[in-house]
This record gives structure tokens, sequence and C-alpha cells, in this order.
């Protein structure tokens, strides 16, 4: 498939944004995990070029935050203590890729900390809590929908290639799954398996769960692809050749099937995504103190911090460019695809339930 | 009317088979609500098998099946082990908390996403169908949690409205109209964050729908015969472009109660949201089997209710139906 210049538009922007929280290790000034008990709850420090005294300065600055008198959690900017940013600072160690150990760090100050999106009940910072959090949410997103589409892939192409009862079959219960709103399907595959598990095992979990949620349109589509594609002429040739199923299927047939499996995979990693924040967002996901775009939220569930530190919301707004990209990159992809059923498709898939 | 008994049967099917699956995942799950009970030393060992016995627990699957069946036929849905009491009266109360929400959304979102899509449509590619596609997909990249966690930010700040619940504690000291009031007011925020989360989906498709019609030589010639601007779109165009939107409404459905669960946890609403959540953690499998079986029987009457919308909407197909 020719890739147009806006689909590798949003490829690139997607490829950056994955990067950047690929690199989390570098790009975040600290440890996820690691708390600063005295500064629980820091409003996000304002990034500043002019000084109080009016002068300029070329490296970026932030005022430290000191307590207001006679409160425990409500702070001024201390106009005393002016934080420079460096750049290229050695930091906390962490590992690139979870392989190269290293301590670099794009930015960082020193003998203090600085917190661009404000800190947490724990004084933990919420921006590399953030870009942390994206290596569980997003790739939970990921390959729970590699895990769809090759579920989908299988079963579509064995319904639709086999025909007869094992159609019927697989079929009958795709439109069981289809037929359940997919947030409740969630919760009941959810409830039937362990709740008290490591943060590894509940990120396998949920992608477990997640992926066995939505298999069943890519399934249904595949199956429409392989019921055209095995009555083509050249399909039909290659068997009076003598070509096996398995050579068919996988020369001719389900190479056929490769727009319409991108096109789901682009629409549902968003989807999943989504999943994953809203099953640990109500506490059935990625425990802490491992951070994911869920758990991160979810200290909003507690009114007093919907009262008093509106911050924590932050990271709601910074989760929107990456949904911003995959659906471009969903809208591209199906108008390429389709290009007469544009109008009717457009975006819209994204709420179609999984 | 065979039709219709077909879609029956096929809904029954359905609802056995969503049962079914949700017997044989509980079948295959480690874990029951009794095995917390084990790490209390006060409750004896003895009265853990008891209870198990007592709840069937220790039975084969197809038995506790066949016994929830009959249970369901007594109109029960099987045995609140949290609640200790039979699911059906627990889970109907908050069925009706989230069918007032979602079919109020319902309302609301279809009754705006017609005439904006119909305005869009009728201006392609002017400024107030640009306006509006910008709307709707600035409103799908922000995610339904986003969504609703940044109005309750907006309702905490501005102080408008109440952030939770479904009335407040003084309720029962109000007058009726005051009563109503106070709903109301509850009503908004969650409400709002539904309606929000469906109405791109809806005015896109409005939209793709009447942008098909629009161009059919029928409404030139109406247009010829000086029948008024919104008597051509409301009552010629807008029945021509109504069957794809019919299913639609049927499929919203799903959307909703999904975006409902959701929603009614974050904004402490009383519905099948909080609820269900409380039973998976507590693992009180049958509220979760009933409220999963719930969920589907709304789903498939909203289908049924589109299918008898279409039938009464489409004379071909009613012709269709009866040859």
């Amino acid at each position: 498939m020719r890739l147009s210049r806006k689909i590798s538009g949003w490829l690139v922007f997607l490829v950056i944004l994955h990067a950047i929280v690929i690199f989390a290790g570098f790009f975040a000034p600290y440890d996820p995990t690691e708390q600063d008990r005295k500064s629980p709850y820091l409003p996000p420090m304002r990034l500043h070029f002019v000084d109080a005294q009016g002068h300029f300065h070329a490296r970026p600055f932030v005022y430290s935050w000191k307590v207001r008198e006679g409160t425990f959690d409500q702070y001024d900017e201390d106009a005393a203590r002016l934080v420079p940013l460096q750049f290229l600072v050695r930091g906390a160690s962490h590992r690139l890729l979870g392989l190269l150990p290293s301590r670099l760090h794009l930015f960082g100050a020193e003998n203090e900390r600085i917190y661009l999106l404000g800190s947490d009940s724990y004084g933990r910072d919420q921006l590399s809590r953030f870009l942390y959090g994206g290596q569980v949410s997003l790739f939970a997103g990921l390959l729970g929908a590699g895990i769809t589409v090759f579920l989908g892939l299988v079963v579509g192409s064995v319904a639709g290639y086999f025909g007869g009862w094992r159609d019927d079959l697989l079929m009958r219960i795709s439109e069981l799954f289809l037929a359940l709103p997919w947030l409740y399907l969630l919760f009941a595959l959810r409830a039937f398996v362990p709740l008290a598990v490591s943060p590894l095992q509940a990120f396998f979990l949920i992608i477990a769960v997640v992926g066995a949620v939505g298999w069943a349109r890519p399934a249904r589509l595949v199956r429409g692809v392989v019921l055209s594609a095995k009555e083509r002429d050249f399909v039909r040739a290659a068997r009076g050749f003598g070509a096996t199923d398995g050579y068919l299927l996988r020369r001719h047939i389900l190479p056929q099937a490769s727009s319409v499996l991108l096109t789901q995979a682009a629409i549902l990693v968003p989807q999943f995504v989504l999943a994953e924040m809203t099953l640990s967002f109500l506490g059935l996901g990625v425990p802490e103190p491992v951070p994911s775009w869920g758990n991160l939220l979810s200290t909003l569930q507690q009114y007093s911090v919907l009262v008093s530190y509106w911050w924590m919301y932050l990271p709601a707004l910074l989760i929107v460019p990456f949904f911003l990209g995959y659906l471009g990159l969903g809208s591209g992809l199906q108008k390429s695809e389709e290009p007469e059923k544009m109008e009717r498709n457009a975006l819209g898939a994204l709420r179609d339930g999984v | 009317m065979r039709y219709f008994l077909r879609r029956l049967r096929h809904a029954v099917f359905l609802l056995i088979g969503v049962s079914l699956l949700a017997f044989v995942f509980t079948a295959l799950a480690p874990g029951n609500y009794f095995d917390e009970m084990r790490l209390n030393p006060q409750i004896a060992p003895e009265t853990i098998t008891a209870l198990r016995t007592q709840y069937e627990l220790d039975r084969p699957m197809p038995i506790r099946y066949a016994h929830w069946v009959i249970s369901v036929l007594h109109g029960d849905l099987g045995f609140s082990f949290a609640y200790n009491s039979p699911v059906a009266p627990l889970l109907l109360v908050r069925a009706r908390n989230t069918l007032l929400l979602t079919v109020t959304a319902m309302l609301l979102a279809w009754g705006i996403a017609l005439p904006l899509g119909i305005w869009s449509a009728e201006h392609l590619g002017r400024l107030p169908d640009r306006l509006v596609s910008w709307g709707t997909a600035a409103l799908l990249v922000i995610p339904d949690l986003a969504l609703a966690l940044g109005l309750l930010v907006l309702a905490v700040k501005s102080g408008r409205f109440p952030t939770g619940g479904m009335v407040s504690l003084n309720f029962e000291s109000h007058s009726l109209p005051g009563k109503a009031y106070d709903l109301l007011l509850h009503m908004v925020l969650p409400i709002a964050a539904l309606v929000l989360s469906v109405l791109p989906l809806l005015v896109r498709h409005v939209r793709a729908a009447m942008v098909e019609v629009l161009d059919a030589p029928f409404l030139l010639a109406a247009e010829g015969h000086g029948i008024p601007r919104r008597t051509l779109l409301y009552l010629y165009a807008l029945p021509a472009a109504a069957n794809p939107l019919i299913s639609l409404f049927g499929f919203s459905i799903g959307t909703l109660l999904s975006g409902s669960l959701l929603i009614e946890v974050v904004m402490s609403w009383p519905g099948l949201g909080p609820f269900l959540l409380e039973a998976i953690l507590a693992r009180d499998l049958y509220v979760v089997i009933g409220g999963v079986l719930l969920s589907t029987l709304f789903l498939v009457g909203g289908n049924f209710l589109a299918d008898l919308l279409l039938f009464w909407a489409d004379p071909r197909i009613r012709t269709e139906m009866q040859a």
C-alpha cells in the first residue's frame, strides 16, 4: 500500500510521541517512584525567562515553592530562590529501552527538585510519572491491539476459508462478543481473573483481557475479505495448480486483508489504551507504585484532590495528542482503503465499540 | 410478524449464550467470595466449607448453571453473597438509575445531533460545516475518562453543580418540585459527559446520511415547487436518510451503556457502574453475571426497538417482510 503524505505525516507524529515515551528515562527528570515526602501536592512550576527584577535570562528558570504561612499544603513562589534549568544533566539512574544503564537526563536542576507538572501526594514528580506511565498504557494498548488483530485474523480466515459449521459456530460466538457493551464485557472478564496480582502480572493480565474483548469485529472484516478473495480467479488458478490451503491463505488471500487489519489496528490502539486507563483508574488494573495513565488520574476520585489540586488533571490533557495521532492515522488509512465510503466512516469508527 | 418472532428467538439464544459464556469463565476463574474468609483466623474452616456447600460453590459447573437458570426463571437472578439477598431486586434499583441517565442522555444527544448534523450537511464545505467537523473532531480526541474528569474539575471550580450522588442529603425534606429540581441538578454533569461522548459519532453519521440524500433529484423538484427550506430538510430529506440512522440508534445504546458505567463511577451516580465495580472487587459472581446479562438485555431491547422503528419508517422493509 502506498503511503499518502497525510498518513506518513501522522506516522511521524506518532513515532515522535512514542519515542518520548520509550525513552522516558531520558526525558523524565526523575524516577517515577522516587518520593519527596516534604513536598506533597506541589503546584506545577512555571518556566520563567524574566526574573523579579526584570532581568532577562537566556536559560529558563523556575522559582521554588515555599509553604504559605499558617498552611501545610498551600505554596507561594519563592522569589529569592531562583532555580535555573540544567540541560543534559546526570541524575537518577535508569535503563534506556530497559537495557542500557544511563544517568543522563534531558533536564534537571542542581540541589533542588523541579516539578513542571506538580507533584502527587507522595511528592513524586507528575511529569516523570506521566512519561513512564505511557510505557505501561501505550504498550498495553499496542500489544492488546496486536493480540486482537491476530485473533481476528485467525478466526476470520478459518471462518471465511473453510466455511460450513466452523463458519457458523465462530460467527455465532462473535455475535455474542459484539452484542455486549464493551465495558461490561471488560468488567466481566476482569471479574473472573485474580484481583491481587503484581504490577507485571497485572500488565499482562490487562493485555490478555483487553486483547480478548475486541476480536469479533476484525474477525468479521477478515472473513468478508477472505470470502471474496477465495473466489478470485488467480486464487482459483493457484488452487488448480495444486496449491495447499496453507499456501493459498498465506500467499494469496491474507495479503488482501492486510490493509483492513492495519486500519483496524490503528482504530483499536487508542480504544485499548482507554480500556487500560479505565481499568487502572477503577483500581482493576496496574497497581501503585507503578505509574500508568489510568492510576495517575485515579487520585481525582477523591473529592479533596479534585477541589484543591486541579493540576492532577493535567496528565489527562497530555494524553490528547496521542489520541489525536491515532485518530488521524486511522481515518487516513480508512480513506485510502475505501475512498467512496470515507464520508460515512470518517473518524466515526472510534466509538463504534470495540 | 414472522420476522419479529425470529428476532425474538435470536435474542433468547443470545441471552443464553452470554450467560453460558459468563458461567464458563466463572468455572475457569481461580478464587471466590469465600477465599478471603480463609485468611481470617476467627472463622473456622468448617464454616467456610458449610457456606460453600450452602451456596453450591463446590458443585460442578453444569449443576450450578441449571440451578442458576431456575433462579432466573423465578425472577431472582441468583444470589448475592455480599448482600445476602437475591440479585434481581438489588440490580433493578441500580438499573433504574442507570436507565434514567442513559435514556435522558440518549434523547438529548439525538435531539442535538439531528439539527446539528442537518445544519452541517446543508452548508456542506462552508463555514458551519467546518465548525461542526472541527468541534466533533475535538470531542473525539478527548478520551471519555478525561472528558468526565474535566467536567468534574470545571464543576468544582465553578461550584455551580453538585458533583456526586443522585440527590442531596436533605432530599427528603424537599417538596415534590424541589425533589425534581434537586435530582435534575445532580443529573446535569453525568448527562453532559455522556452526551458529549456520543455526540461526535451521531453528528457525523447524521451529516453523512444527509449529504447523501441532499443531492437527490426529488429534493430539487420539491424545492422547485416552492416548499419551504425547513420542511424540505426535516420532512422530505430526513426520512429518506433515516435508515442508517435508525440502525445507529440501536447501536448507540451499547455505547451509552458502556460510557454510563464509567461516568457513574467517576461522578458517583448510584447506578450499575459502582455496583458492578464493588461486586467485582468482592468476587460477588452472580451480581456480575446478572449485570452483564441485564446490559445485554438492554442492548437487545434497543436493537429490537430500532428494528420496529425501521419497520415503521421504511415501507420497502415492510413489504419485504410480508412477502
